[in-house]
């Protein structure tokens, strides 16, 4: 930290303080400027490469009502990629960019997209566990000190919370259905389980931006802090569906209120946030084909574009 | 990271008029195929209900304004928020300057004079 | 008399509807812009309804059916939306070629539907103001979304047509590939209660303004075309669309999801 704030820094942090929105033309700290910029296009770049994992079944749902679900549900992905990417873009980065960033391997997602949508119960346990880690990352964010990006939160959790019971209603319907099915559902929550712990981030002594994005109110709880909260929520929910976790250390601890459970494979977490999980790779090939044969599509319709407003100018004249 | 800043929002039209800029390309030179332009950034309002104003509801890119239009309706009408939609082009929106808040809004601070609850009315009279 | 809709007529709309929309579906995630994704998404979105709503009254019919066996049933002795789409084989489908062939690039796609959403539009006009209750109910929905669907795919045909050289190759490259298939929308070979003739004489004229305003050449009908989706005789590409869409009813009969 600075010694001496700057009298806009102070005037900047005294705002903050008071719970008054930082809004795009404001003064802002550089530094706040290039933590949100990472942040809310990480969060973009995660509901972008999150449709590819949930859309590979839309093709494959087994029941029309189930496809127009999940069809509807990974539309609203991208409708929140936009959101934030619009959100972003207020603080002067093009979409372009941040495309550039996530199509070269520079930008980070979420690490658990990296994991394969193998089975049918996969959709639901997606929705369960990993929509349902994502809504108590996001929920606390609808009061970030950014004015763009919590409006953009805001808008998010309000459509998410269909996604998050739609994937426990879907898991509901296996766990009462034919033993395969059952079967299906238990081995999708040993695959979802622990990846998406791994999706709160590193434990808060191993996050060195905690502090200063908790100050800045960009963060409003820590790493830890939230999955323990997922724990004890998830520990509860999975008996209804009359299955286990795949933690053996899993306890509910009396003296803390809380559920104890099992270490974290943080190798694991690494290698698949720097490229080495099961996905990583067909994951940005299949956004940097969908982006490079679009180009003529973009390049097209801009062309058009500008041949109607000269047609228009002539007119006019 | 070496990221390129440059700000295009709303509100920055006129400085980049002033300095004589075209609105340049955004891409960075190497891009693996597309070397063209980002379409435009345009603002979104929606009217939700006839009667009520069209409220500004966050923005979207288009290559012109009945895409724009089209875009909108599907990404911020999915759920029937709206009966209206109006689109503009984000750079051709001007702002009044966040340094100068207090000159254009504290002035109003102290005319209370302006509200109707400044004044006492005897009982009598119901509605006014 | 009044009118009875066939339950090969309506599955024949089914069918349309969920081929379509099954293709569509594909893009998603996969784009040329994200807000196209989204546009894309939604077209798909619509075409699934109207199939379900077309699949939901001919279960019905073929439920108050004496020989209902000759139709695939669930666990419970009856058809529904689920049974016609999910375990039916190709040869008991009833849609029209066009739509089940491969997205190929955006031209392809947004040209098949201009060409198959202008004809619906049309088609459900009539159907619409149909004196069987229900057929007139769902086909006053999809109007609505088809409406939408052809002013899209308007839109994007004379981007690509006035765009760039690259746009209009592909776009002409797109209609040699698709015009060979709208033959069959004008065979009526399920005799559907239709004026196909003008119909036939609308659907070309708004074809080609869009033509027109695309540089493309006046489209006319083709003397041959390639037929036979109503009947059952489909492409190769429709087993390969069934395999993927039915695999999780065949490999676990009878459960539920």
């Amino acid at each position: 930290m600075e010694q001496m704030l700057s009298p806009e820094a102070q005037h900047f942090q005294e705002k903050i303080d008071k719970e008054i929105k930082i809004e795009p033309k404001d003064w802002m700290p550089e530094k706040y400027r290039h933590t949100l910029i990472r942040q809310i296009s990480q969060h973009a770049h995660s509901e972008i490469i999150g449709m590819l994992p949930e859309g590979n079944w839309i093709t494959r749902a087994p029941s029309l009502k189930r496809k127009a679900i999940l069809l509807a549900k990974v539309q609203d992905e991208a409708g929140h990629g936009l959101y934030l990417y619009a959100a972003a873009e207020t603080l002067g980065i093009s979409r372009d960019e941040m495309y550039h960033q996530l199509h070269t391997g520079k930008a980070k997602y979420s690490s658990i997209f990296n994991y394969p949508t193998l089975t049918w119960a996969d959709m639901g346990v997606v929705g369960w566990l990993v929509d349902g880690a994502a809504i108590m990352n996001q929920v606390p964010l609808c009061r970030t000190s950014y004015g763009p990006y919590a409006r953009a939160m805001v808008r998010i959790c309000k459509e998410e919370s269909f996604h998050q019971r739609q994937g426990f209603d879907s898991l509901l319907v296996l766990s009462k259905g034919t033993p395969g099915q059952r079967r299906m559902l238990q081995d999708a929550i040993n695959r979802w389980w622990w990846p998406s712990l791994m999706m709160f981030g590193p434990t808060d002594d191993a996050s060195p931006n905690t502090v200063q994005s908790m100050q800045w109110k960009i963060k409003r709880f820590t790493n830890d802090e939230l999955r323990q909260k997922f724990v004890d929520v998830c520990a509860e929910q999975v008996k209804l569906l009359g299955c286990t976790l795949p933690d053996p250390d899993l306890k509910w601890n009396a003296e803390r209120g809380h559920y104890d459970f099992g270490a974290i494979n943080w190798q694991e977490f690494w290698n698949v946030v720097s490229g080495n999980g099961p996905c990583n790779k067909e994951r940005i090939e299949a956004r940097r084909k969908a982006w490079d044969n679009g180009a003529w599509v973009r390049e097209a319709a801009s062309a058009y574009a500008s041949k109607q407003q000269a047609k228009q100018a002539v007119a006019a004249a | 990271m070496n990221t390129t800043i440059r700000i295009l929002r709303y509100g920055d039209y006129d400085a980049m008029q002033k300095a004589g800029s075209n609105i340049p390309a955004t891409n960075s030179s190497n891009h693996a195929t597309s070397t063209a332009p980002e379409w435009p950034l345009w603002e979104v309002f929606v009217r939700s209900k006839q009667g009520l104003d069209h409220k500004h509801v966050g923005s979207l890119h288009a290559a012109d304004a009945a895409m724009a239009i089209e875009n909108a309706r599907d990404v911020y009408t999915r759920r029937q928020e709206g009966v209206s939609i109006w689109v503009v082009e984000s750079k051709y929106i001007h702002a009044s300057n966040p340094d100068e808040a207090d000159s254009f809004y504290e002035p109003a601070s102290d005319k209370v004079y302006r509200h109707p609850t400044f004044y006492d009315l005897p009982e009598a009279i119901k509605h006014m | 008399m009044s009118y009875q809709p066939t339950v090969s007529q309506l599955i024949h709309l089914a069918d349309n509807a969920l081929i379509l929309g099954h293709r569509l579906s594909e893009w998603c995630g996969h784009g040329p812009a994200l807000e196209q994704d989204i546009a894309l998404s939604n077209i798909a979105l619509d075409y699934v309804g109207a199939a379900r709503n077309w699949y939901q009254l001919a279960a019905n019919q073929i439920n108050s059916l004496q020989d209902k066996a000759a139709f695939p049933l669930n666990a419970q002795g009856e058809a529904t939306e689920d049974t016609l789409a999910y375990l039916r084989d190709a040869f008991d489908f009833k849609n029209f070629l066009l739509l089940e062939l491969p997205n190929g690039d955006w031209a392809v796609t947004t040209l098949r539907l201009l060409l198959s959403a202008s004809y619906q539009q049309l088609l459900l006009q009539q159907l619409s103001t149909n004196e069987h209750a229900d057929v007139a109910a769902i086909a006053a929905k999809s109007l609505k979304e088809v409406t939408y669907h052809v002013r899209w795919s308007e839109d994007w045909v004379k981007r690509l047509g006035d765009g760039t050289d690259e746009s209009h190759q592909r776009l002409q490259a797109a209609y040699h590939e698709l015009w060979p298939y709208i033959g069959e929308f004008w065979e009526n070979k399920l005799a559907l209660p239709i004026d196909i003739a003008s119909m036939q004489a609308q659907w070309l004229a708004k074809i080609n303004q869009v033509f027109e305003a695309s540089h493309l050449p006046q489209g006319v009908l083709p003397t041959w075309h390639q037929t036979g989706g109503t009947e059952g005789i489909h492409t190769e590409h429709l087993g390969y669309i069934l395999a993927e869409m039915q695999f999780l009813q065949r490999a676990y009969p009878n459960a539920e999801w």
